[in-house]
């Protein structure tokens, strides 16, 4: 396959500020690569990421939509993680029940010490992302047309 | 519109190999408020820095994003430089062209798409920006110390010392704390007392420090520079003003049978008492449990020797409000109780005790004037036993997980002091590990072992055998020479695990401090930010953060008074202005974001709003921006999207999402 | 339903309430509407029926504004609503006299309507002190007989209970009407593959016409400004843009009422394009029950909600891929 016939998935990942996006950092300064399909959103805490962010990116088209944040009990603001924990699952379950693939959303906690971590689930995200194709179910059509 | 002005650095080759910055340059150059756009080798250089306050100044500008390194290196730098420039702070935001880009990809027409893309989210970002201005709280300048060990006692000299105010609360009769009934102390084996005591003489007569004991703190609230604490002072039933300390009251006491907790429970006190001879203050307080007069109505001798006529049965408990610009805590340890290790047989021998408690028999003011001998029957021991390890490095839930720290120092000094007082007396010591890692601490375990003979076994012991004839059979296991060991010993000593002080949660919680799950205080860093509690103005000494010896008790107590003297010392707050704000039209007053709030951010208030016209009284949320953080936990709890954050707001991340799915 | 009026006339007479809150004749004998009535008068027009579904909870949220005290009848279902809206402090308890009154089912007429009766005149059956069993309706094409509880709606079916969570006063019997699995739609859907889920849901949520009735309705759905309305999310949009929208909006209305949503059933039964949209609830409530621990959002008034909780040992986000 030619690389412009290639499927390229928009990607977006919500990173806490304290933990994945220190991790994000530190692929970076360890060479640790991962698709150019993926674009960091920094916010403060994993806490911070609202469903409506998520069906937001999704509406206007992107393909996968992942959250990293710190590892629960590490949370720079003590608790931030477990309610994202639990807001991400119930969402996640809903869109799971609608019949939206649920490789499409992930939640992964990275710290600031695991860019090979970080790097990793990156570029299995885009791999899951890429055998699910295009994202039709959840998309714009005015967008992506 | 916002007037933007972009600056793409190259970082040298960092980011300029792999992304055509001129590229990025041209593409967002036509992107929406962008009215300036330029490269530069290295934007963070002072001559990189000078292009960006030139284009400031002369487009005018009310926006800049720098393409660049992470915001974690350079974000301060360039929102410096803005506000040098006359831009403020918070206009500025950074595209992360390398971490998250040049340095990850090897593609340059892909690492440079990409440079746009998050050029693009930045500038959508940043047309939604808004000034932001840290907000100011004022400090008083008084410091609360909670706990009056050595931890509390230094960190309270240190900051009287400073010129401050200082609390000082405890809970127990008099300060002194766990050090105040150690013989000993390692590796240097002066004596605990003579080192403590002048220590809590200076405390109490210094002019700045102020000692409530008898007293615990009740209530907390307001937050860092500005804490308003209720401490209770419990009825003493004695007059602190009128009592002379000569101890009359406490000689013809007729109730003497209650255990004495300075004594760990191996010897009695009077009803009316003082927990040691140099208690500070040397005023007695009435146990009312245990004394005659408030059980039966009938007795008074105290009142009646009292030359003073010190003796106030009425007393009552007394609340104190006084306001603190910084708390430090230093509630300390105790030792573990020893319910679920029964293979020990610490409840049914006598002659099982702790280290803590063998501290009280080797003193020289303790219930056997510090002679070694068996708590049943007062005989001399000749073999004794020391079990290490005994709750701590445990592996299932019966124990403590973490290392106690102390304890193989310890074992070591006892070890030492018998051999060196009582030659005669085999010392036999079951390790896992032996752990000095201290100054001077292996030349001293070493000492114990080379010098001393004391008899290191490697091993844990599985049980400990009280026989008939009163002596105690240990079975332990010799992992180097892979053996069963059945050892006949007189006295077994078991090197107890410590752990944060039981009230220490109660305390946590008022504070809104950080627990972990071990009860220990959280640190706001681990390694950066050891002393002070990510709760702003709460700062932590001793082992209520985690098990320490003295000297890293006293080390780690003047590092928390720095912090809290660097706190103090501020006439005013600056806030973190990334923080929470309710749009009170919007707000439903349903308290959800309350409910989430870590930081007990978020209070209500009733009060009247305009609401196109509408009139009325509501509860809405207002946010104490001294408090918030901005963790952004209630802006998603708000299913009104009344909260929002301010610098991360729901509209700023939503252009950032549609800027990267465009 | 005249103990009821005549209790309300009492309390009206002695400066109890200023008001009352129920349901009055609506212009077809199966449509009662909630009304206020404030003399003996106005209650000539008070019902009391099986057709008083309307859940008047919502409506104590102005009630609370007004002066004095507000009589408001509460089903034991409704009762649940109440109380979760003093826990948002929505309501406040001390301007309302909770009347607690008798249930037993409450009727759908488009269950009627689909079981082939039209031209309703008149329906017998429908009172609360009727033991009958059988709705005896009146057509202009006949007389027509329909079993009581094949007539439910969805959510009598799936009773909580016959007893009120929070009352002043009792007036009538109530029954446990339940007789289906509560979660046995949800299991249904769970159990159909992406493609199957997806088509059901897209059939269901192109009929949405975004009239908002479900929201309106929703005693949960209580926020004086809706982020649907909005400029707080670039998410106020009337016509539908996109085929996205209606999901948009049913997902993120059922995440706000997560943990909330007493599951009154309202939002179905007020739906005029008859999408069974407590489904969307219900799985939240399902979720909620297996991950967190039962939950019944308005039980009490003080516990926290499972989305405003949590403990350091919950499932983690990937329980949904993993349970497939």
């Amino acid at each position: 396959m030619s690389v412009e016939n290639q499927f390229k998935p928009k990607i977006v990942a919500f990173c806490c500020n304290w933990c994945s996006y220190a991790g994000a950092d530190l692929a970076g300064s360890s060479r640790l690569t991962y698709p150019a399909d993926v674009k960091i959103i920094r916010v403060p805490c994993s806490c911070r990421v609202n469903p409506m962010f998520i069906l937001r990116a999704f509406e206007k088209g992107a393909d996968g939509v992942i959250i990293c944040g710190c590892h629960p009990g590490d949370c720079h603001y003590s608790t931030g993680n477990y309610y994202a924990r639990r807001r991400m699952t119930l969402l996640f379950s809903m869109l799971d029940y609608i019949g939206i693939e649920n490789g499409r959303t992930r939640v992964e906690w990275v710290s600031a010490a695991e860019g090979v971590k970080f790097s990793q689930t990156m570029n299995e995200f885009v791999d899951k992302i890429r055998s699910l194709g295009e994202n039709v179910r959840l998309g714009d059509l005015r967008c992506k047309k | 519109m916002q007037r933007v002005g972009v600056f793409v650095c190259h970082c040298g080759s960092n980011i300029a190999a792999t992304v055509d910055v001129k590229r990025v340059v041209e593409a967002i150059s036509n992107e929406p408020g962008v009215v300036h756009a330029e490269d530069y080798q290295y934007m963070c250089s002072e001559a990189g820095q000078a292009l960006i306050a030139k284009a400031i100044k002369e487009k005018a500008l009310t926006g800049i994003v720098v393409c660049s390194c992470s915001p974690r290196m350079h974000e301060a730098t360039f929102r410096k430089a803005a506000e040098r420039a006359g831009l403020n702070p918070y206009m500025v935001e950074i595209a992360n062209i390398r971490e998250h880009c040049s340095w990850i990809h090897k593609d340059i027409v892909e690492a440079t798409e990409k440079a746009v893309i998050l050029a693009r989210a930045a500038i959508a970002k940043v047309n939604l920006n808004t000034p932001l201005k840290p907000g100011e709280s004022r400090v008083t300048k008084r410091a609360l110390v909670i706990g009056g060990g050595i931890a509390g006692i230094q960190t309270a000299l240190d900051i009287a010392d400073a010129g401050y105010e200082v609390d000082i609360v405890e809970k127990t009769p008099s300060i002194g704390g766990r050090m105040s009934q150690l013989d000993k102390t390692f590796p240097t084996l002066d004596c605990s007392a003579c080192i403590l005591t002048p220590k809590m003489v200076e405390a109490a007569a210094h002019e700045k420090i102020n000692i409530y004991t008898y007293s615990e703190v009740d209530k907390v609230s307001g937050f860092v520079g500005d804490f308003t604490v209720d401490i209770r002072k419990k009825a003493r039933s004695v007059d602190m003003d009128k009592c002379t300390g000569c101890g009359v009251c406490q000689e013809k006491c007729p109730s003497k049978k209650a255990p004495s907790e300075f004594n760990r429970g191996l010897g009695t006190r009077s009803a009316i008492y003082t927990p040691f001879a140099q208690a500070i203050p040397n005023v007695p307080v009435i146990d009312r449990e245990n004394c005659i007069k408030f059980k039966t109505g009938k007795c008074g001798i105290c009142a009646k020797v009292c030359q003073a006529g010190a003796i106030d049965y009425e007393q009552k408990d007394e609340i104190i409000t006084e306001k603190y610009g910084a708390i430090v805590v230093a509630t300390g340890f105790d030792t573990i109780k020893l319910d679920n290790y029964d293979e020990y047989a610490y409840s049914q021998s006598k002659d099982v005790i702790t280290s803590l408690e063998l501290e009280r028999v080797m003193n020289a003011a303790g219930t056997t004037k510090g002679h070694l001998e068996r708590l049943s029957d007062g005989k001399a021991p000749k073999d004794i036993v020391f079990i290490q390890c005994v709750g701590s490095r445990c592996a299932d839930d019966r124990g403590k997980s973490y290392c106690s720290k102390i304890c193989c120092m310890y074992t070591a000094k006892h070890a030492m002091l018998i051999r060196d007082k009582y030659p005669d007396v085999n010392v036999t010591v079951f390790y896992i590990d032996v752990r000095t890692p201290g100054k001077n601490f292996d030349e001293f375990y070493r000492r114990a072992v080379e010098q001393y003979g004391v008899n290191y076994i490697k091993g844990q012991v599985g049980k400990v055998i009280p026989q008939p004839d009163g002596s105690l059979l240990v079975q332990g296991v010799d992992l180097l020479d892979n053996k069963q060991i059945l050892k006949q010993a007189d006295m077994v000593v078991l090197a107890t695990a410590i752990e944060p002080d039981p009230d220490v949660r109660k305390i946590a919680t008022m504070l809104t401090a950080s627990i972990d799950t071990n009860n220990f205080l959280t640190e706001a860093h681990a390694k950066l930010r050891p002393v002070e509690s990510p709760t702003a103005g709460i700062f932590l000494s001793g082992v209520c953060q985690g098990p320490k010896d003295i000297p890293e008790t006293v080390a780690q107590a003047g590092a928390a008074a720095v912090k809290a003297i660097g706190l103090l010392a501020k006439d005013k707050l600056l806030t973190n202005p990334c923080t929470a704000k309710a749009d009170e039209l919007l707000c439903n007053g349903c308290s959800a974001c309350a409910n989430v709030c870590p930081y007990g951010a978020i209070s209500y208030e009733v009060k009247e709003v305009n609401d196109h016209g509408i009139r009325e009284q509501r509860r809405v949320a207002v946010v104490n921006s001294a408090l918030c953080q901005g963790c952004g936990a209630c802006t998603v709890t708000c299913p009104s999207g009344a909260m929002d954050l301010q610098g991360f707001s729901n509209l700023q991340i939503i252009s950032e999402v549609d800027a990267i799915c465009q | 339903m005249q103990e009821i009026i005549s209790r309300a006339k009492e309390l009206l007479e002695n400066g109890t309430v200023a008001r009352v809150l129920g349901w009055k004749i609506g212009d077809l004998p199966y449509n009662p509407e909630p009304a206020y009535f404030e003399t003996a008068k106005d209650l000539e027009n008070f019902v009391y029926n099986g057709f008083c579904g309307a859940n008047l909870s919502k409506y104590m949220i102005e009630a609370s504004k007004l002066e004095g005290k507000t009589m408001i009848c509460l089903k034991p279902c409704d009762s649940y609503s109440f109380n979760q809206l003093i826990k948002e402090h929505r309501v406040d308890r001390d301007k309302a006299y909770i009347v607690g009154v008798g249930c037993k089912g409450k009727l759908d007429i488009e269950k009627i309507k689909k079981a082939g009766i039209k031209g309703i005149e008149s329906i017998s059956g429908i009172e609360m002190t009727d033991a009958a069993d059988t709705l005896e309706i009146k057509t202009i094409y006949g007389d027509k007989t329909m079993s009581y509880a094949d007539a439910m709606l969805e959510r009598c079916h799936v009773c909580k209970g016959k007893d009120h969570v929070i009352y002043d006063e009792l007036i009538g019997e109530s029954k446990d009407t339940k007789d289906a699995e509560r979660f046995a739609e949800i299991e249904k859907i769970e159990a159909m593959s992406p493609e199957e889920k997806f088509e059901f849901f897209k059939a269901e949520l192109s009929k949405c016409i975004r009239c908002n009735a479900c929201r309106n309705v929703c005693p949960a759905c209580s926020c004086r400004k809706c982020v649907f309305d909005s400029n707080k999310f670039d998410s106020a949009q009337k016509a539908n843009v996109d085929s996205f929208e209606e999901k948009m909006f049913h997902i993120i209305r059922a995440f706000h009422v997560a943990g909330r949503c007493t599951d009154c059933g309202e939002c179905s039964r007020v739906c005029p394009q008859g999408i069974p949209l407590h489904l969307f609830n219900r799985k939240f409530i399902k979720d909620i029950n297996e991950l967190y621990g039962e939950y019944q959002a308005g039980a009490d008034a003080e516990s926290k909600g499972p989305l405003t909780d949590f403990t350091f040992d919950d499932a983690e986000p990937s329980v949904v891929a993993e349970r497939g």
